[in-house]
Formats: C-alpha cells, sequence, structure tokens
C-alpha cells in the first residue's frame, strides 16, 4: 500500500504544479493573421531539391507572407512531381526551371495545366568544369581540344584505359555521351548519379589535388567555396543541338524561368502578380544560397537578410 | 535429367561431383567468353529508349491526363486518399501539428513523453520505459522534436493500415496453402520493386501529401506483418489444433480460441519488424514532401551538411531503437503467462493518472507543450559528426582508395567483363544450368522464365552490371557475416558491444553516410557496394550469431571433450551446423543488398540502379525506369530462388 | 463379439497422396506392399484394410511400432484425418456419411481424445483448459466450472484450478488432458500414446489411473500404444498393426499364446508368460499314470496365480470347467511358464 500513497503523493503534487504551471496556451494572443491586405488566401509553393530554388523560392514566400499576407505552404517535390501537381491543383507555382522542353510539352501545350510566367533573370550554364588547381597548373585544360592529351590523367577505377568525365545529376539530360563520341574524346563518361557525388569529387579533386573533370552548373552555391574552371567546348550555335545523337557543340545558356498552373494564372491573384515581376541576377541568387548553404541560415532568415538590404528591387516587383 | 536423377539419390559419390559439375561450367562460360565476348551484349545507352519503355511512359501519361474525369479517381482513390488523410492529419494533430485552432498539437512533449513511457511500462517493462521516455526526451535536446512526432505519427498511421490489413491476410496465408501460394511473389514484388518507381504514380493516384507518403510506406511496410502472422499461424503447435479440433471445435472457435492466443506472441514480432520496415522509408517519403525526419536529411544533403543529417539520422535510429525494444519487450511480455504482480492494478492505475495530469499540463501550458529550445546538444553532434567525418576524409582517403582499387581490380571488373561482355544466351544458359544443377526441373524453369523478362526488359546489360556489384557485396557481407556473426555468437560481450552499432547500420538512413563513403571512395561501382554492406552486413551477421548461439551446448561439448581446438570446433562443428542459418543470411544478405542498388544509382553504381534514379527524375525516362525497377525484382527473385533450392532445410515436407 | 458394438470399423483405408482414393479400389494396387505402393504411386498407405469391433465398456487397444498407422487409425475414426475407403459405425451410425455440423455435434458430446503431447493451451489455467470442451460447445460459465472442478477431482488434482500448464509435471499435464476429454461426459474416449512422453514411473501411475477410472466411470475406451507391457495391462483385447495392415486382434493371452505370425510371436518373446497365460494354454491332456485326486482350478486362472498351489500340490491339479475335466497342469508346465520355455500348445 506504500507504492499506492506514493502515487497518490505524485498526483497531488502534480496537481499543485498545475496551479502556478506559468504561461498559458493562447496567453499570448493569436499570431496567425497578420494586418496586410488578406486577400492573398494560400499560395502552393513547389520547393525543387536544390539550393539556388530554395534561395528564390525563399524570397518570393518571404515577400508573399510578409507584403501581401499570404499564407504560403510550401511542398518539397522534384520537378516531375511538382509538374504533375499543377493538374491536380497542389501546386501553384515552380520558380526556377531549367530548360525541360519535355515537361513543357506535357503540362503546358498537351494538358493545358500549366503556363509559364517568365524568366527569373538567372542565366543558367550547364558544362564541363574542372577544380581550380587543376586550370592553374594545367592552363589550357579549358580548351577540349586539349582533353586528350590529358585523358590518361583521368583513368579510374571505373573507367577502364579512357579518362573519366564524371557525369551529373538523373535530373538534367545530359549530352555527354554524344559529345565524348562526336568530338573523339577518349574519355568514357561515368554517371555519378547525383549531385551530392558531383560536389564531393570536385571537393576532394581540390583537397588531394586529385584530377577530375565533370558536368556542373551554374548558378549554384558550391561554386562560392570553390570556383571551379568551365571546359570550353565548341561553341553554341542555334540548331546546333537538334539531333541530339550528332551533337558536338556546348550547351546552350538557359533562360530560368517561372511555372505556374493554369488555374493560379486565371485566377491572377496577388501571389501571382508577385511570381510573374519576380526577377533577379545570379549573384542575387548566390547570395542568398550562400546563406543557406555556408551560412547555414535558415531559408527564411536568409531570405529576410537579403530582402531587407534590397528594398528597391522588392518595391519594384510589387509595384507591378 | 541426370542432373535431376543425381540430386534425387543421396550417394556420397554423387554429391561429391556437385561441387565439380558447377566447376566444369564455369570454366566452360570463361572458354567459351573468350571468342565470343563482345557480342550479343544486348547494351542500351542511358539515353536509349526501348518500344517497351516508351509505351510505359504513354500509359502513364494517359493515366495523368484522365485523373480529374475518370470515374475511378473520383470514387476510388480520392475516397482512399480522404480517409487515410483524415487518419494521418488527426494523428498529427495530437502529436506535431498545430491543431483545433491552437498554435500547438494537442499533446505537447511532456505528454507524448508520458503517454510513451506509460504505454512501455504497460506492455513491456520499467527498463523499456525508461529507455523510451529518455529517447523521446533526447528528440527534443537534439531540436529536432516536431520533426521527430511528424515522423511518429506518419509512421504510425503507416503501422496502423500495415496491420489492419496485414493481420488478417497473414491469418488467411496461415490456413490457406492455396492464397499463401498466391500472396508471396505478390509480397516478394512488393518487397523488392524499388520506392523510387511507384513514388511518381503514386502523388498521381493519390495527390502530393499524407496519402501518399503513407501508402508508399505501407507497401514496403505491410508484407512483414503478412509473412510473420501467416508463420505464426503455422507454426501453432500441430498438438493443441488437434486437441480442439477434437472437442468439436468450429473454424472461427480454433482462430479464437487457439491459433491467435498460441501466435501472439510472434505477430507481436511481426508489428515489430512491420514498425522497422516503415521507419527504413522516412527519407524515402520525404521526396514526396513527407514532413519530418527524413526532409531534414534531404535538404542537409543538398549543402553537404553532413553533421546536420548525422543529427536527424540518429534521431531516427534512437526512434527505432526504442520501438524495437519497446516491442519486443511486449512480445516477451506475452509469453510470460500468470504473473501478475500484486500491486500492477492499483500502480497502473495511479501512473494512469500521473499521464493523464501530464497530458493535462502539455495541453494547457507553453513550457510543457513546446520543447524549450534546446538545439545545444544537436548542435554539438551535428559538429561531432562533421569533424569525425573531416578527419576521416583526408586521413584515411589512402587507404580507403588502395582497398577501393583491389576489390575493384581483383574482384569487381573480371566478374563484371565476365557477366557484361559475354552474349546473353551463354549467360543464359550457364544460370540456367547452374539453377538446374543445384535446385530442381522447377527452379530451372523459374530461372529461365526471368532470364527471359530480363532480355524483355530492355535492359540485360544494365542488369548484369548490377547482378556484378551484388555478388560482389552479397560476398563480403557473407565474409563479415561468418566473422563477427561467430565472434558475437561464442562471446556474449563481443554481442553485446556489436549489436547496438548494427541496430544503427540497419536504420541509418543511407543518405547520411553518402558523403563520407563519397569523399572515401569517390563517385564509384564500390561506394555502391560498401554503402549495400553496411546496410546488409548486420543482418547477415545476426542470423549467423544466433545460429551460432543455437547449436546445442551438447555438441559443443561433446566436441571439446573430444579435444578440437577453438579452430577446429569453428571450423568442424559450430559452422556447419549452422549452416542453414547461413543460407538464411546469404538469401536476406542478398536481398537487403537489392534493396540498395537504387542508393548505389546515386554514388556512381549506374546500370539498374542509374536507371531507376533517372526514371523517378525525368518523365520522359520514367518507363525505362519502371523497366529497371522490374529487372531488379527479377534478379531479386531468381537468385533467391536458386539460392533457396540449395539450402538443406529445403526437402519436401511428409505426411504425417 | 460381446453384444452389440460400439465402434465397427469395417474394410478401413488411409492412403496419403495424388489420387489416393484408387488405391483401395484397385485389386492389383491394394494388394501391394507399402514399399511397392510408394515406388509405384508415390501414395503411403498409412491404414490398409483394417476391420474391428469395439464392445461397449471395452479397452480396445491398437498396438503397433511407430510408422504401423495405428496413430492414423485412431484419427480416422473421429475423422480428425478422413479416411480413404471403409465404414466407421459409431452407435448404429455411420460417421463417415455424418456432415460437418453432426461431426462436430459428435466430437462435443460423444467422442473425447487424449493426445501423446497433451494438447493444452498454455495460456489457460488448468480449469479453463479442463472447461475448454464444455465453453466449445456452449456450456454456461456456472455449469463449465462446477464440472470441470468435478472431473479434476477425479483425476486427482484437486488444488491445482489455477496453475498454468507449464507450472505442472508432465504426468500432471496429461491428467488435465484427461480430465478435459472426461468434462465433456463422452461416450467413447480415445487415447493416442498419452503416457509416451512419460517418465516409468509416472507412467505407471497413469496407467492405473486409466484402470481405475475405467473401474469408476465405465466409459469404453480406445487406446493406441506401442508398448506391449501396457497394451497387456490395460486391453480388454489388442489390436497389433503392421506397416498399416492388422495383423492380429485378441486378447493378451491370446496373443501370447497363439501368435499369428513370426512378428506377433518376436513381439510377444520378452513377456513374462506366467503373468499373461491362464491355465487353459498350458495344461495337457490327463496321462493314465496321472492321479488324479489333487486339486482343482478354473482354465481362466492365470499362470502366475496357480503356481504355489501346484507346486505345493505335489500332484497333477485338475483344470475343470463347468465340471467337466479339461487338462491337467502339473510342475512341469507351470516351471516352463515361468522360465518363459515356450511348450507347444
Amino acid at each position: 500500500m506504500r507504492l499506492q500513497r506514493l502515487v497518490a503523493t505524485a498526483a497531488v503534487t502534480a496537481l499543485a504544479l498545475t496551479g502556478c504551471g506559468g504561461e498559458k496556451i493562447g496567453d499570448t494572443g493569436s499570431t496567425g493573421s497578420s494586418a496586410a491586405a488578406a486577400n492573398c488566401g494560400t499560395f502552393n509553393l513547389a520547393i525543387n531539391p536544390w539550393v539556388g530554388y530554395e534561395a528564390t523560392a525563399a524570397v518570393i514566400a518571404y515577400v508573399a507572407e510578409k507584403d501581401l499576407g499570404c499564407t504560403v505552404t510550401k511542398k518539397d517535390l522534384k520537378e516531375e512531381i511538382a509538374w504533375q501537381g499543377f493538374g491536380t491543383g497542389e501546386v501553384d507555382a515552380v520558380v526556377e526551371n531549367w530548360g525541360h522542353d519535355d515537361l513543357k510539352k506535357k503540362y503546358i501545350d498537351e494538358q493545358k495545366t500549366a503556363v509559364a510566367a517568365g524568366s527569373t533573370g538567372n542565366k543558367g550554364i550547364i558544362g564541363w568544369y574542372v577544380a581550380p588547381w587543376m586550370a592553374e597548373k594545367y592552363p589550357d585544360i579549358t580548351d577540349w581540344n586539349n582533353l586528350n592529351k590529358y585523358a590518361s590523367m583521368f583513368k579510374t577505377s571505373e573507367s577502364g584505359d579512357k579518362g573519366q568525365l564524371l557525369d551529373g545529376d538523373p535530373s538534367f539530360v545530359t549530352n555527354d555521351e554524344a559529345l565524348v563520341k562526336n568530338l573523339k574524346l577518349d574519355y568514357k563518361v561515368v554517371y555519378a548519379g547525383s549531385e551530392t557525388a558531383l560536389i564531393t569529387a570536385f571537393r576532394q579533386s581540390e583537397a588531394k589535388k586529385t584530377p577530375v573533370i565533370g558536368y556542373f552548373y551554374e548558378p549554384q552555391w558550391f561554386l562560392a567555396e570553390l570556383k571551379l574552371a568551365k571546359v570550353n567546348l565548341p561553341a553554341y550555335t542555334a540548331g546546333c543541338d537538334a539531333d541530339a545523337a550528332k551533337i558536338a557543340c556546348d550547351y546552350p545558356e538557359y533562360d530560368l524561368d517561372k511555372i505556374v498552373s493554369k488555374k493560379f494564372a486565371d485566377a491572377n491573384g496577388p501571389a501571382y502578380k508577385l511570381v510573374k515581376a519576380f526577377n533577379w541576377t545570379n549573384d542575387d541568387q548566390n547570395v542568398v544560397a550562400k546563406y543557406i548553404a555556408e551560412d547555414k541560415m535558415s531559408a527564411a532568415d536568409a531570405a529576410k537578410k537579403w530582402v531587407e538590404a534590397n528594398p528597391d528591387k522588392v518595391k519594384a516587383w510589387l509595384a507591378q | 535429367m541426370t542432373t535431376t536423377t543425381a540430386a534425387a539419390v543421396p550417394r556420397p559419390g554423387i554429391r561429391l561431383s556437385k561441387p565439380v559439375k558447377v566447376a566444369a561450367i564455369l570454366v566452360a562460360w570463361v572458354l567459351i567468353w573468350i571468342p565470343t565476348h563482345g557480342t550479343h551484349t544486348l547494351s542500351l545507352s542511358p539515353a536509349d529508349l526501348t518500344p517497351l519503355h516508351e509505351w510505359l511512359n504513354e500509359v502513364n501519361d494517359t493515366v495523368g491526363a484522365n485523373r480529374n474525369s475518370s470515374p475511378i479517381f473520383l470514387y476510388f482513390f480520392n475516397e482512399i486518399r480522404a480517409g487515410i488523410d483524415a487518419l494521418v492529419t488527426f494523428v498529427q494533430a495530437l502529436i506535431s501539428q498545430p491543431s483545433f485552432g491552437r498554435p500547438v498539437p494537442v499533446l505537447g512533449w511532456l505528454g507524448v513523453v508520458a503517454v510513451v513511457a506509460y504505454i512501455s511500462w504497460f506492455f513491456g517493462n520499467w527498463r523499456v520505459a525508461l529507455l523510451a521516455a529518455g529517447g523521446f526526451v533526447f528528440f527534443g535536446l537534439q531540436g529536432l522534436w516536431q520533426e521527430s512526432m511528424d515522423t511518429l505519427a506518419l509512421t504510425l498511421s503507416a503501422v496502423a493500415i500495415s496491420l489492419l490489413i496485414g493481420i488478417p491476410l497473414g491469418i488467411w496465408a496461415g490456413l490457406s496453402d492455396r492464397f499463401n501460394a498466391l500472396v508471396t511473389p505478390v509480397l516478394d514484388f512488393m518487397q523488392t520493386m524499388p520506392t523510387f518507381v511507384y513514388l511518381a504514380p503514386l502523388t498521381l493516384l493519390f495527390l502530393i501529401g499524407p496519402a501518399s507518403a503513407t501508402i508508399a510506406t505501407l507497401i514496403y511496410a505491410m508484407p512483414p506483418a503478412i509473412r510473420i502472422t501467416a508463420h505464426a499461424i503455422r507454426s501453432v503447435p500441430r498438438a493443441a489444433v488437434e486437441a480442439t479440433d477434437s472437442l468439436g471445435a468450429t473454424g472461427r472457435q480454433t482462430l479464437t480460441g487457439v491459433l491467435l492466443p498460441l501466435s501472439k506472441r510472434t505477430i507481436v514480432l511481426g508489428v515489430n519488424q512491420t514498425i522497422m520496415a516503415a521507419l527504413s522509408m522516412v527519407t524515402i517519403a520525404a521526396l514526396i514532401d513527407a514532413p519530418g525526419l527524413g526532409k531534414t536529411v534531404i535538404k542537409a544533403l543538398q549543402t553537404l551538411d553532413v553533421g546536420t543529417a548525422f543529427n536527424a539520422g540518429l534521431a531516427i535510429v534512437v526512434m527505432a531503437i526504442v520501438l524495437d525494444r519497446v516491442t519486443t519487450a511486449a512480445s516477451n511480455r506475452v509469453r510470460q503467462v500468470g504473473t501478475t504482480h500484486r500491486f500492477r492494478r492499483p500502480v497502473a492505475a495511479g501512473l494512469g493518472v500521473l499521464t493523464a495530469i501530464c497530458c493535462y499540463m502539455s495541453y494547457t501550458y507553453v513550457w510543457a507543450a513546446e520543447f524549450p529550445d534546446q538545439a545545444g546538444v544537436g548542435r554539438a553532434i551535428s559538429r561531432g559528426a562533421d569533424e569525425v567525418t573531416l578527419w576521416a576524409q583526408t586521413e584515411l582517403s589512402t587507404a580507403t582508395e588502395a582497398i577501393k582499387n583491389l576489390v575493384t581490380f581483383a574482384l569487381l571488373n573480371p566478374l563484371q567483363s565476365l557477366l557484361v561482355e559475354s552474349p546473353w544466351w551463354l549467360v543464359g544458359a550457364v544460370v540456367v544450368l547452374l539453377a538446374a544443377l543445384i535446385g530442381t526441373v522447377r527452379t530451372a524453369v523459374t530461372t529461365a522464365a526471368c532470364v527471359a523478362l530480363l532480355i524483355g526488359t530492355g535492359l540485360w546489360q544494365d542488369s548484369m552490371t548490377t547482378l556484378a556489384m551484388t555478388i560482389v557485396a552479397t560476398l563480403l557481407v557473407m565474409v563479415l557475416g561468418v566473422v563477427v556473426g561467430v565472434w558475437m555468437g561464442r562471446n556474449r560481450f563481443a554481442d553485446r558491444i556489436i549489436r547496438p552499432a548494427l541496430d544503427a547500420g540497419q536504420t541509418m538512413p543511407a543518405f547520411v553516410y553518402l558523403v563520407p563513403f563519397l569523399a572515401l571512395f569517390s563517385a564509384t561501382r564500390f561506394t555502391a557496394i560498401v554503402a549495400a554492406v553496411v546496410f546488409a552486413a548486420p543482418v547477415a551477421i545476426k542470423i549467423v550469431a544466433d545460429g551460432v548461439r543455437g547449436i546445442s551446448a551438447t555438441t559443443v561439448e561433446a566436441a571439446t571433450a573430444a579435444g578440437s581446438n577453438t579452430w577446429q570446433l569453428i571450423t568442424k562443428v559450430q559452422l556447419p551446423m549452422a549452416r542453414s542459418s547461413l543460407t538464411l543470411a546469404a538469401n536476406q544478405g542478398l536481398i537487403y543488398v537489392l534493396s540498395m542498388v537504387v542508393v548505389g544509382g546515386l554514388v556512381g553504381a549506374g546500370a539498374l540502379g542509374y536507371d531507376v534514379v533517372a526514371g523517378f527524375s525525368q518523365g520522359q525516362l520514367y518507363g525505362k525506369g519502371l523497366a529497371a525497377g522490374a529487372a531488379i525484382v527479377l534478379l531479386g527473385i531468381m537468385l533467391d530462388r536458386i539460392a533457396r533450392a540449395s539450402s538443406p532445410s529445403n526437402s519436401p515436407k511428409g505426411h504425417r | 463379439m460381446t453384444g452389440e458394438a460400439v465402434i465397427s470399423v469395417k474394410d478401413l483405408w488411409k492412403v496419403f497422396g495424388h489420387k489416393a482414393e484408387l488405391v483401395p479400389r484397385s485389386a492389383e494396387l491394394s494388394a501391394l506392399s507399402r514399399r511397392e505402393l510408394i515406388d509405384r504411386t508415390g501414395c503411403t498407405a498409412a491404414v490398409r484394410d483394417v476391420s474391428f469391433d469395439v464392445a461397449p465398456g471395452e479397452v480396445f487397444v491398437v498396438m503397433g511400432l511407430s510408422g504401423s498407422g495405428k496413430s492414423t487409425l485412431v484419427r480416422c475414426l473421429t475423422r480428425l484425418i478422413e479416411p480413404t475407403a471403409g465404414s466407421i459405425i459409431f452407435e448404429g451410425e455411420d460417421i463417415l456419411a455424418a456432415d460437418k455440423k453432426r461431426l462436430r455435434d459428435l466430437r462435443r458430446r460423444k467422442f473425447s481424445m487424449v493426445f501423446q503431447h497433451f494438447g493444452l493451451l498454455p495460456f489457460r489455467q488448468v480449469l479453463d483448459n479442463v472447461a475448454y470442451g464444455l465453453e466449445i460447445r456452449g456450456a454456461g460459465k456456472a455449469e463449465r466450472i462446477r464440472r470441470a472442478k468435478e472431473v479434476i477431482d477425479l483425476v486427482g488434482l484437486d488444488g491445482y484450478e489455477h496453475s498454468y500448464p507449464e507450472q505442472l509435471s508432465g504426468g500432471m499435464q496429461q491428467r488435465v488432458g484427461l480430465a478435459r476429454a472426461l468434462a465433456g461426459d463422452p461416450d467413447v474416449l480415445f487415447f493416442d500414446e498419452p503416457f509416451s512422453a512419460l517418465d516409468p514411473l509416472i507412467r505407471r501411475d497413469m496407467q492405473n489411473e486409466v484402470i481405475r477410472l475405467h473401474r469408476e466411470v465405465g466409459k469404453t475406451m480406445v487406446f493406441i500404444t506401442h508398448d506391449l507391457s501396457e497394451a497387456l495391462k490395460l486391453g480388454d483385447r489388442i489390436l497389433i498393426m503392421r506397416d498399416g495392415a492388422m495383423v492380429q486382434c485378441g486378447t493378451g493371452d491370446e496373443l501370447v499364446g497363439a501368435p499369428a505370425d513370426d512378428y506377433v510371436r518376436d513381439f510377444v518373446q520378452d513377456v513374462p508368460r506366467a503373468n499373461v497365460l491362464t491355465l487353459r494354454w498350458i495344461m495337457r491332456l490327463p496321462r493314465p499314470e496321472d492321479v488324479l485326486d489333487g486339486p482343482e482350478l478354473g482354465p481362466d486362472v492365470v499362470v502366475r496365480d496357480a503356481v504355489r498351489l501346484v507346486l505345493a500340490a505335489g500332484k497333477p491339479v485338475k483344470v475343470i470347467e463347468n465340471g467337466e475335466l479339461l487338462g491337467v497342469v502339473t510342475d512341469e508346465e507351470i516351471l516352463a511358464a515361468v522360465t518363459g520355455v515356450e511348450v507347444p500348445a
């Protein structure tokens, strides 16, 4: 029976505690609705899985919430699934799109569930890169004509007796196999399989001075950590990539754009207007991406910091 | 035909010749390979598609286009989605998400910890209750309270639905041989088909949200519930069932009076396995916006933030260990009968009141609702993980590079060229012959069907590349399994030290250790193999350890009395007697290795794993990814059937 | 046989395997030995063409070595295993024709069975295990408990009502099994090697227990065993099986005194003959030189009980039935029986 008494004592103590328990939930008043114009409603913003995208999305979300009073729901999704969401009404906007002509064809032209909403102002550059130490030590390596000279240096356990060209994230279409073949390069394309794998490879290359050449792109937060040198392939000319099997030129410069769902565009609400007007530079994005990736700030804090430093740009978006 | 008769007549002379025959086939393979290699290899470059892949794309597009008009969607999938959404949202409202117009969930951290501890005590014992409370407080200290609760909510919902469907199906499969035969390949399929393949279609059918994440999880988590329940029903002692029959019991009386009570303990183990499987899906579900720890891991990976990913991964490991120990304790408790403590009832009531008070406080007061901001611990863990990773990357990578090159050049490359460069008909013939030799005609037929279907997927060459890696990884798993398993089986102390590490290896999401592995081994096939070994070896080790420990003490005693030294004891007694455990370990190791093929694709393995990942990422490769997933399943079925045929416990059952 | 049989088995077959039902029908196949049948068809004949009757109140023992088909036979009787061919008549009713419901009813009220491995439910107390059969037939709780307590007393387990099976010794567990079988007050009790798993001393106790219960409740019993001494001790009549077929059926002294073949002879060779045989089996016809004024005994007196008298008499003892002189027994016959030397009958 001692146990029973013990339990009873504990219960009484606990009850006494509740008498002086401290701040109650709801005491501070509801913080949910701020004073701004509240006709924005819910804004479903897809977050594609790379930091540059997250930077763009964070700034748009921050402005939408703070200045327009929207309720922003961020959804972490890969591109394909995000576009799929336009049709089911679960995604309103994708705010950094890299080409994806196949998706445009399917969702904009065929299913008519999405529409383009203009450029983000960012320029996407895809190509082959080497770590800075290599560009320094072998200055002529950035010209593709000299790549065969260095091929044996890039040999790995994966590439047999050829040089290894590390290919990247499966999300992007690459022409690398065709390029290697058509430029008669003594290289083998090895699929690293993820952005993580690429970044780690370049990092190790720089740290241990081991030769690595691989597919990469900008804007990308990692370039702030390590300024990779781009290898110049034969210059891109309009139409040189028309036949996928015969490509022998560099990747085009991508105009990164915004895609929104048809419904979202037709409603023409404040959030849509913001998305449409949004425009900034690669440097802008790199700053925010650096806050997130290097300084480990939360996306919202990073956006806040940039918005407070760039009131003019934000004002310009809202003015339209 | 000669091979099958040889297998049927157990004469010592013929037994000996089996390995010789296998060797002869392998030698013949190499000899034929020399003049024919490089021909008929059925290669397909990563960007190319076959008509089958294109057709699959079209099917996918058609489904997508009809999403909003078809009655199947409007009245079937939408209803399921709504039901599951409601369940998950309700659980989230209880423990993880702001709900009912409040800025916090119904139960704050204090309430959740109290409830978890109470449940653990009630169904388990004091020790697991303390462990559970400690584990949950640790989530808060890590700064991951809300993420952990989101993960818990999703896991519990998926497990609840898995059990709701899985246990009745398992009972049915336990009672009916016919249904069991029907459901087994389906379960094989559910467990080996890579999740990446059905993630995108799921969001098409059930939209983005909790329902899709839950269904993705339960597709993987339900099979253990069904299998183990069926096994439990089947292993109820015949005597008890017969006695009940002889008393004139109806089928229902037998089920509720004998079968269910006697299989309860094993079914609880099924619950345990279901929970573990559900937790292993946490990171993958995050790819379709499932909230929780998985998201933290994936986000951290984008910036290669190993520390943060490790912190979140550690929370998953802790949750897995807590849930594992609690359910194991619950299942042990089921076994103890008639030992109810005199004070149990009043204590249960008292603690119940205490728990209710904690719940009330966490409902009412801010301090008990929101975990005090204590991210310090989490930050320290992250920093520690970062430092260890950095140290390993700089100090070890020369050594690891050497190991990588050794395995790649000595083992992987020769095997891969043999498999990949052989004409398809040569590999097919060799595999079917081996199946016939090791197993029966039936094994050979199944194998031949798998080979034909593999060719049909259009991904023959990629399949062979993946097969080479799978074989090497399984070999390494078995080496580790035997060495560490025997050690653990013979030494209780070693067992106690190593086991938690094995638990961690099994439950730590692969995404967490990809970055350091990439740094140590570069983006190579070997990295993929190492990742697979980390995941698969724990299972093999545990099975071997249990097998070695399960050998009767008398046998060991007799061998020792005969003057065996330790080495003789291990090689002549313990390993041969644990042979069925070794086969099981190889079988399970293989399945686990195959389930890591996709992760391998993310770190340089290429082949099927890359095809699946690319199919998930790029719309126009969807069909190819699906075909690659099917190829993985086919490889799994093929290897599993051959392995099973070679297992000694596979003799047909007699009547009695 | 004596009176109306409780159970009457005719031409019973149980064949396991594919298309098993063809075997008993085919004269050719049914004539094959077990081994030949397996080689020819892959089927195993566990019970081959067995016929016998069990009289009311009788203890009928089926005996054979392991694999002889005796356990399959007893399961066929209550259709725990479905027989392949033949007929089983219980109290005038064809068991094989009974539908599921009727069969359940018979099992609930008319038969019960005691198993080698007890088949107790580990999660139930003794009381609930014993009452389980009553619970299945839907008896009320109070009645169940009353009746269960009654049989628990009967088998000598009072005081253990609230123990769990695993807390009891093997012998006590089998008493629970026995009590469970008795609780439903069945007409026939089937025992499937109930004491094989027990220690010799406990086994002897349990055998005595069965003899006592048989005396007290007078149930018909069908008892399966592989132990000849157990069979002789308990059985009114004994059926010997080998490879699924009947070899001989008769009383204990018939088996010992007149084995049907070498198989049975081998079996009974080590039995202490004096304990089993009656004077009928060892007496001889009177010879002219015999002095016929010695003591008289009946023909069914067991040799063991006659030893002292015959040896003390110093002259031939007359075996008399209904006033008629059947034969005589002298020191010579008695000593031959006691020392186990077989005398040609």
